[in-house]
Formats: structure tokens, sequence, C-alpha cells
């Protein structure tokens, strides 16, 4: 159990009177790829936001290397929100990825990996150019250096997203639905750079509706429905014979 | 009519003004630019303040703007300038501000310290406009990648935010031009104050006045094209043109290149 990276327990969220988040528990080992699944609705974008503390959690814990995130422990067992620093800094270990790429558009693609690792983690600007140049030449963008996100494509600006969160050197990325906002065409070329994070053993957790990405590059698989996990298992046990009568009828729909 | 208008008056006060003159288009100029800074400055401030959490500094920046924007300009200026050292209880304005090798007339000081805090009200709302005119995810993301509110206001909001900011603060600053002629009425010497004292010796209102007009046309003239060479660099970036160097330069130093493509 040593190399947990995620682990939650019991977290609840309610926005108002809403009850997103039911007691949700999920541990997430080193290397591993989880593919979160689910109706709209179910709390899974809730739930990866939570991990990273953009959202407050009611109840539960969530620990990220096994500190906790968001909130500190008082003395007298009690939790207290951590300061805004703490959360900062928490959160450079846990990298996010989004549907709508949320690039800056001021900058380029270079200058958007480079960004943080300069002005957050204070690295030279020599040594983040030279390692933003390989990461997206990892992601195929070895000629893009100097674009503005305005000129490259969807499928581009996402991978130029995923090499920006990779500079930070994650313990672990949040991926919150990376293709939902591309054209198909496109699709592929960004699942083939996050399969390849998954072999090489990035840990990774992955809401997606992409079965084909699932059954490719996930460890397991876990299935929310309104606010809890209702099933989890290995991708072959999801296509293969899925338990809950949900599970069957949600599947049926996607695929 | 016109015949009892001395045209040669006119000619010499927009195609030969003397040394005087010059030097009062310079403090124009000056006045000017430092009150609208600060006015940006202020703005700035106080919409960061306006979108604080906490309710003191929403409430303060909310006092500012209600005083500021409710209340003539003339006021104001009269009351700093007369009225701050008295209300403060030290000498806020001095009557002669050394600083190094400038020195600066008191009633400038508090002309530039009333038409900057004036103008900070009215850029508030300008700037809050800009701020929010961001997306939401370039906050969200900035925040996952470890900046403080901070850093991604200074890094990445503020500077988005600049170029939604930019056409309206061009405006704003074609007003400042023309609202530092009210400062002569404190006792500084600009453009007005020259024209003003001009007319009093020779009783010729037409060409002192038509005179210091052209002067505020060819300023505010002037600043149209800066502005549009501004905004057409600043659009360059945003529609994503990979301009070298030499051409960022030639775009903002070819105003009629700018004019033309507006």
């Amino acid at each position: 159990m040593t190399d947990v990276v995620m682990r939650a327990e019991d977290v609840h969220k309610r926005f108002g009177r809403l009850e997103v988040l039911k007691g949700v528990s999920l541990d997430v080992a080193k290397g591993e790829t989880i593919c979160i699944i689910g109706p709209s609705g179910s709390g899974k974008t809730t739930f990866i936001r939570c991990i990273n503390h953009r959202e407050k959690i009611d109840s539960g814990r969530i620990t990220v290397n096994g500190r906790l995130i968001g909130y500190r422990l008082r003395p007298d067992a009690t939790l207290v929100e951590d300061s805004e620093k703490s959360i900062a800094h928490q959160r450079t270990q846990i990298g996010m990825v989004f549907q709508r790429f949320n690039l800056f558009p001021h900058k380029t693609a270079l200058e958007n990996v480079m960004e943080a690792p300069v002005h957050v983690l204070r690295r030279s600007k020599e040594q983040a150019a030279e390692e933003g140049v390989k990461l997206l030449t990892r992601v195929g963008l070895a000629d893009k250096t100097d674009t503005y996100p305005g000129k490259l494509s969807g499928g581009q600006q996402q991978r130029v997203a995923i090499a920006r969160s990779l500079a930070m050197r994650p313990a672990l990325i949040l991926f919150d639905e990376p293709t939902s906002a591309l054209d198909p065409e496109v699709t592929g070329e960004v699942l083939a750079v996050m399969e390849e994070l998954a072999h090489e053993g990035m840990t990774m957790i992955v809401v997606t509706h992409e079965m084909g990405f699932a059954r490719e590059a996930a460890d397991r698989v876990v299935m929310m429905d309104d606010g809890v996990i209702i099933e989890e298992g290995t991708p072959e046990h999801f296509f293969l014979a899925p338990e809950q009568e949900r599970t069957k009828q949600f599947l049926s729909k996607i695929l | 009519m016109l015949a009892a208008v001395d045209w040669h008056v006119v000619w010499v006060r927009i195609a030969h003004p003397n040394h005087v003159f010059f030097l009062a288009l310079t403090r124009t100029v000056y006045i000017a630019v430092i009150a609208q800074v600060m006015g940006v400055v202020l703005g700035v401030a106080a919409a960061l303040m306006r979108m604080s959490k906490a309710w003191p500094l929403r409430f303060l920046s909310g006092i500012y703007v209600w005083i500021f924007r409710g209340t003539p300009l003339l006021v104001q200026i009269f009351f700093i300038y007369y009225g701050a050292n008295q209300l403060l209880g030290f000498t806020l304005i001095p009557n002669t501000l050394n600083a190094g090798l400038f020195s600066l007339d008191g009633a400038v000081v508090g002309g530039i310290l009333a038409l900057g805090i004036n103008e900070g009200a009215y850029m508030r709302e300008i700037v809050r406009a800009g701020i929010d005119s961001i997306d939401k995810g370039q906050m969200e993301a900035a925040k996952s990648l470890g900046m403080r509110y901070g850093l991604a206001m200074r890094r990445i909001i503020l500077p988005q935010a600049a170029r939604v900011i930019i056409p309206p603060l061009g405006n704003e600053f074609n007003n400042m031009i023309k609202n530092t002629s009210l400062l002569f009425a404190i006792g500084v010497y600009e453009i007005f104050a020259d024209a003003e004292i001009g007319y009093s010796n020779s009783f010729q209102p037409v060409e002192y006045f038509l005179g210091v007009a052209f002067w505020y046309l060819v300023l505010t003239t002037v600043w149209t094209f800066i502005q549009a060479a501004i905004e057409r660099k600043l659009a360059a970036s945003e529609r994503g043109e990979d301009l070298t160097f030499f051409e960022r330069v030639q775009a903002a130093w070819n105003p009629m290149t700018a004019w033309a493509r507006r």
C-alpha cells in the first residue's frame, strides 16, 4: 500500500441542496491509469475537481502522496482549510488537463509550457525552455513551439496542454473529458499521446467517454452514477461482463 | 463680422507659438500622462478590491467610486489642491516639489493628484469589465499549475484583460488631455491658461481660444494615431499572427497603415 498516489475516502460534496458526491472512495496506485465513466451529472467531473481542491469537499478526505489535499489536520482532529500558499504548492504535484484546453492565448506554445516551471517552480528560463522543447517534441509539436494557441487546431492545443502539465513533473495528472471538445478526426492524436503516457507509467485519472482508450490504456475503469461509484474493474470486466444493470444500460448507449 | 478677427494672430498662435507656450504644452502633456498612469494604477487596485472576498475592501472601493464619479471634477480639483493639507494635517502638496533635476509647482502636484484620483474611479469599471471578460478557465488553468491568485492575475489575467481595456482606456486619455484645461483654475500654467491670459491682455477671444483649440485637437489627433497603432499591435497577437520583431515594430510605428486597416 506504500505506492498509493491518490486516496479518496468517503468524499461528500454538495452544491446548495444538491448532493453531488455521496461518499466516493478510491485508491489510485503509482503508475495506474484510471478511467472514470458515467452519465453526465453523475459527479465524475466534480470528483476530479476535488482532487486538486478546485472544489471544497464537505466531508471525507483526499490525500495525494500521503498528504491531505486542501485541509490541515488540527491537533483536536478536526480539519481546517489550508492556506492558499500551501494549496497552490500541492497543486504543483497534480496536473490537470481541461475539456476546453484553457491554454494561455497571449503566450506561444513553448511559453505556455514554460510559464509555471519558471514562475512557480523558479527554474531557470534556459532549463525550462530546453525541457519545454523536449516535451513539445514528445507530443509531436516540435515545429509549433513559437505558435500562438489561436493558430493551433483543437487537437494540437490539447497536446500543448498535456505538455504544459507534464512540465511540472506531477505525481498525478487529472484529465477532465480531454477529447469531448474535439472534432472526431483529431481525437485520435490526443488519445495516442495519452496512451503513450499511460504506458510510460504516468499516474492518470481520466474522465472520458472514449471506451477505445479505456480498453487500450486503462488499468481500471470506474463507473459512477448519482454521486457514487457503482462498479469498478478491469476494462475486460466492463466490456465482457458488467454486473450492474445501470452499467449495462450506460455502456449500451455509448458503445 | 469675420473682418473683426485678426487672422494673423490666429496664424501665429497656431504656426509660430512662442517659448512660453511650448512650456505650457509640455506641462499639459506630462500632467495628462502622469494623471492617466495614476488613474490606471488606482483603477486596477480598486477593481481588485471590488472583486475581493473581504467586504471592507469591496465597501471602500464602492465609496471611492461613489464619491469621485458623483461630484464635479472641478470641485475635486479645488478640494484636493486647497484642502488636502488641512484635511490630512500634514503637507501632502508642497508649494514646490523638488525631485532631483525637476521641480514641480504645488498646483501641478495637486492637479495631477485630483485628475488621477478622479480618473481611477472611472478606470475601475473599465478594468473590472476587462477582467470579467476573460474566460474563467484561464484562472482555473493558472491555479491548477500551482499559481497563487496574485501571480495568476499578474501573469495570466491582466495581460489578457489589457487588450480589452486599451480601447476604452484610449478614450479616457483623450478626455484626460482635455480635462487638464480645468487646472488653469488653480493656477497651473498649461495651454488653456496661456490662452486665457493672452485673451485677457488683448481682448481677442476668437484668436486666442481658436489657437488653443487647435492645439488640443493636435494632441487628441496624435493620440488617436498612437492608440490605433497600439490596438493594431495587440490585435495581431490576438489573431495569432506570427509577426517577426521587425514587422511588429513596423506595425506599431506606421500609423497610416493602422489607420487604413481600422
